[in-house]
């Protein structure tokens, strides 16, 4: 089968759904391949790197989607391209089905296939397809790199030789794929960086990248079908506001990412909120193709407003096109793998599959979208990996002081050998069964002592100290006596190790009840 | 094992089956006293270790009172009245910063009664009934050394409480020919112990009058020997004193730790003196316990224990310290507003305490940083050297007080290598701990010693009250490094106003 890849006509449009380096992929799955001519040039792939990748260039869009039985593009088609399509043909692009209603009907009216980039269900075998995240990312990183344009200071703060820079503190709203693209290329840049997601599970993504997380006052849970954010109830609304307001006095930066699938952005950064900001501060709108969730974001301009900068671009990805070209050139390579099993160059459209399903909205002319819902819904978030999780080291090394010298071990052995023999020989039996309990429980001793955490040696100072004074033992043998000087040292003795037992147990208790989680 | 069968003071008045049961009741102390340093392996045992400890310390005593071993019930209710609430009143009185003055007055008194113990035995007319021959001189000898450890062990904690306590200079005191000194104390202690064994044992007896009649006459109503074992005891007490006055108050985690144990030898020296396997075994668990503890400080310090031992250390190159007195000119100084900008915008921080935190009580201060730090994200851990502060385990005990979790609190071992990932390490009230010229400089006197390489974080804060040298007296070149920032003051002082900016 031959892919054709047409010229974006979207104003501004940048992105070109094949890159060069990607053709080689697409040939080993079997297919052949025509790109229209110039229409990698924005994106800095000229006709002559399509050229030299052995595939056909063609100065004609027409007799492009003519001949091509599957079209790959970026936007979706204008009522013209529609109108170059043939029964049986398929169209990989951007639909948005939801917003673009009359596309659909015109498409389904054209009994063609449509398979849709933005509707890629969000499982993680479909990760390597999603062109939405691979976009976002692009976005995300976008904006900080837009802000940091019109913002007149650094990032990171210094203490130079030259006085105190106050580090720049970036405020992203949404912590989805772009948001935390945004996180992560405020962070590197060397801001502050805040974070705000009515999803609390996203918490731990975004302090994995060395954000702050912060939160509202409420329990609502805003996760909705697939991982994507949810509309959230009023009172929701109302303590999101109070955060924002309170926030926008310390902040320098703002960039909101919040979408609700299928719905007009939400309206979060309100007017006052903007007057609120200081002077020289930017505003990144990324929600601005949906409305935008700033009030007064001008989608597709950059305005002034109350000396704060709000961006409202609506094409961050094809502001950085190399790359978001390259990305989705990718995104495309791995559904079209997905779609030819045997490589052979067949389309071979499974509609059990659950990824293919959801990404085909048109099938043969009929609609088939929306899917059913999906069977799952996102990973629990991977934990980041914190690097203080280390393994307690065993202290199992004994007092291998001078392993070199043997001749000191053999040394010390005819000696402890010479010692024990003539103790052996000299001493009463009674004293030869204490010498045997007393150097076994100093090796017992010495077993159980070597497992004690370094953590708790005060703990073992005292808790020896208090089982020490098992010395009472022979005080209160001697205090039975009828001698009146020995009962007398006896009885000093149990006062004073009495002081040792309650005083060194209590004290161990109470050390030991401080150590805690 | 033999716990009390032949205790000659207890005689034929308790019959053999009594005498099982309390040797059973013995055995089943030994075992939950093993029980309860075994726990000490995890935190979370460790509790349950410290009442089996109490258990077997309550077997033991309630054994030996209620079988009737020891009935001067009236003494005996006086003296555990009178004792344990002394102790109870210790135990929670005392600030968790002067818990090794605690320690060492606490091992203070296992060897004050070790030493009452030997004297008591050795005052018991029955001993001489009992023992003849053979087995006399060893007992004698075994009464000599309970006496001469317990004694040491007494005197010695004395001094180290008031070191501790800072009512002694913690300076090292060293005298003139003061090993000369120390051996001379030991051979009298020694000899005068040899002259006792021989006068006390009247198979002997002819012997030592020849030698010692003129210089150790014989005093009106106490057994023969009564001189002799005095001035051993004597001989004790000043050596135990002389030692630990020579030790420089670095070096006082080795000699809590040496204390330690010695008081675990006196109790098993006692148990060999009574022929109690009990006092044996659990005064071998301890002294074990001492000893490696010992062992543990002197390695973190590179130090050879009879080093320590020796004292004086500290008092080399006596002219750097005070030429280092002054406030550097080439050292970068910070205030606390910096500190909390630093902490602020590191995500990954290692806070590394030293005596220093001790002694301004900064703990509580250091706890509220660390929890804000937390809260807001960050990574933040502790690395404890062994030698720091003034007992093993100093830091740990009073980060737990300060109620930080034990699980972000690491060992030197567990997190030197961590440091280049770190982004500031803040070192408070630490000096020699933290100084690169160990690993470095083969000239320095603390060349060797394990140390914590906070040098190697991004940024180290360096708090201090002055630029004073560490106990050691040696001069850090951590403070003229690139990377460190001085931040001078009190350090409770200081931190509380870097947490009142972190959470402003």
């Amino acid at each position: 089968m031959k892919i054709g890849v047409p010229k974006e006509l979207y104003a501004g449009e940048r992105r070109v759904a094949l890159t060069p380096d990607t053709i080689e992929h697409f040939r080993k799955l079997g297919f052949t391949l025509a790109i229209e001519s110039a229409a990698g040039t924005a994106a800095g792939f000229p006709d002559e790197k399509y050229v030299t990748a052995n595939i056909e260039v063609m100065s004609s869009a027409g007799a492009l989607w003519q001949s091509c039985d599957i079209i790959m593009k970026v936007r979706p088609p204008t009522m013209d391209e529609i109108r170059l399509m043939h029964v049986g043909q398929m169209l990989i692009s951007f639909i948005w089905p939801a917003q673009n209603k009359e596309i659909m009907e015109s498409l389904a009216a054209r009994k063609v296939t449509v398979l849709a980039m933005d509707s890629v269900p969000r499982i993680s075998r479909a990760q390597k397809c999603d062109a939405l995240s691979s976009m976002s990312n692009v976005s995300g990183y976008r904006a900080v790199v837009e802000a940091a344009g019109y913002f007149g200071r650094f990032f990171t703060g210094q203490i130079t030789a030259a006085g105190k820079i106050p580090p720049c503190k970036v405020l992203v709203i949404g912590a989805g794929v772009a948001g935390l693209a945004a996180i992560g290329a405020a962070r590197g840049m060397g801001a502050i960086v805040r974070a705000f997601d009515a999803r609390k599970e996203v918490k731990e993504q975004v302090q994995s990248l060395g954000a702050e997380f912060i939160e509202v006052e409420n329990k609502e849970e805003g996760t909705g079908v697939g991982g994507y954010a949810k509309t959230m109830s009023n009172e929701f609304i109302e303590a999101e506001m109070t955060l924002f307001r309170k926030q926008a006095q310390e902040v320098d930066i703002i960039i909101t990412t919040a979408l609700v699938p299928g719905k007009p952005a939400p309206k979060l950064i309100l007017a006052d909120m903007v007057e609120k900001l200081r002077d020289g501060s930017v505003i990144v709108d990324l929600a601005s193709e949906q409305g935008g969730n700033c009030e007064l974001t001008e989608p597709g301009k950059v305005i002034v407003r109350y000396g704060v900068t709000i961006i409202g671009y609506t094409d961050f990805p094809s502001r950085l096109a190399p790359q978001s070209s390259s990305l989705y050139a990718t995104n495309l390579r791995h559904l079209l793998t997905e779609l030819t099993p045997l490589k052979d160059g067949v389309i071979k459209l499974d509609m059990t599959d659950e990824v293919i399903r959801g990404v085909t909205v048109i099938k043969d002319g009929s609609v088939t979208w929306p899917p059913p819902a999906p069977k799952l819904t996102l990973a629990p978030p991977v934990k980041p990996a914190v690097n203080s999780e280390h393994v307690a080291k065993i202290h199992g090394k004994a007092a291998s002081a001078d392993k070199g010298s043997w001749v000191k071990l053999a040394l010390a052995t005819l000696i402890a050998a010479a010692a024990l023999t003539g103790i052996g020989y000299a001493a009463p039996s009674a004293f030869l069964m204490h010498l045997t309990v007393f150097v076994l429980a100093i090796f017992v001793g010495y077993m159980v002592i070597w497992n004690v955490t370094p953590a708790l040696h005060t703990p073992l100072m005292s808790v020896t100290n208090a089982i020490s004074s098992i010395i009472i033992i022979g005080a209160l043998i001697q205090v039975s006596t009828s001698v009146q000087l020995v009962w007398i040292l006896a009885a000093i003795a149990i006062t004073i190790t009495f002081i040792n037992i309650t005083g060194g147990f209590s004290v161990t208790w109470r050390m030991l009840k401080m150590f805690r989680k | 094992m033999a716990y009390v069968e032949d205790v000659p003071q207890i005689g034929g008045a308790i019959s053999s089956q009594i005498m099982g049961i309390v040797t059973c009741a013995y055995l089943g102390a030994t075992i939950l006293f093993i029980l309860a340093l075994g726990g000490l392996s995890h935190p979370e045992k460790a509790r349950r270790g410290n009442v089996f400890g109490l258990m077997g310390m309550t077997v033991a005593v309630l054994a030996t009172v209620l079988t009737g071993i020891s009935n001067n019930y009236w003494v005996l209710a006086v003296g555990i009245g009178v004792g344990g609430t002394i102790g109870l009143l210790l135990a929670l009185r005392v600030q968790m910063t002067q818990m090794p003055e605690l320690i060492a007055i606490l091992h203070s008194l296992v060897g004050g009664a070790a030493t009452l113990i030997g004297f008591a035995n050795y005052l018991d007319p029955d001993t001489l009934n009992y023992y003849t021959g053979a087995s006399l001189q060893i007992h004698d000898i075994e009464t000599c050394v309970g006496i001469f450890i317990g004694m040491v062990t007494c005197s010695g904690s004395v001094i180290a409480f008031g070191k501790l306590s800072a009512r002694i200079s913690g300076k090292p005191l060293t005298l003139p020919g003061r090993h000369i000194f120390n051996l001379f104390l030991f051979v009298i202690s020694i000899w005068a112990g040899i002259v006792f064994v021989s006068t006390h044992n009247p198979a002997t007896n002819h012997m030592s009058i020849s030698l010692v009649s003129g210089i150790f006459p014989p005093v009106q109503g106490m057994p023969s020997g009564f001189v002799a074992l005095c001035i051993m005891t004597v001989g004790a007490f000043l050596f135990g004193i002389h030692l630990v006055m020579a030790i420089g108050g670095a070096d006082m985690p080795v000699v809590i730790s040496m204390l330690n144990s010695y008081s675990g030898w006196a109790a098993a020296a006692t148990g060999f003196m009574l022929n109690n396997d009990l006092l044996i075994v659990t005064g071998a668990l301890v002294g074990s316990s001492g000893a490696i503890l010992s062992y543990i400080m002197c390695r973190a310090m590179n130090r050879n224990f009879l080093a320590v031992i020796a004292g004086g250390f500290g008092t080399g190159g006596g002219s750097r310290p005070s030429a280092a007195d002054q406030p550097h000119s080439d050292v970068v100084t910070v205030n606390p507003d910096d500190v909390a900008e630093l902490l602020t915008r590191a995500s990954d921080i290692m806070i590394i305490p030293g005596y220093g935190m001790a002694v301004s009580h900064a703990q509580h201060a250091v706890a509220a940083i660390t929890k804000t730090l937390r809260e807001k994200g960050k990574i933040v851990r502790f690395g404890i050297h062994p030698v720091a502060g003034r007992m093993p385990g100093h830091m740990n005990v009073l980060l737990a007080e300060a109620n930080v979790p034990y699980d972000i609190v690491f060992e030197m071992d567990e997190i030197n290598d961590d440091f280049p990932m770190v982004d500031v390490s803040l070192v408070i009230g630490a000096n020699d701990i933290v100084n690169p010229a160990a690993l470095n400089d083969p000239n320095s006197p603390i060349a060797g010693m394990p140390v914590l390489k906070c040098w190697e974080s991004k940024v180290a804060v360096v708090m201090k009250r002055s630029m004073a040298t560490g106990y050691a007296g040696v001069d850090n070149p951590l403070f003229y490094m690139e990377n460190t920032r001085m931040f001078f003051g009190d350090a409770q002082k200081s931190l509380e106003e870097v947490y009142r900016l972190l959470t402003a």
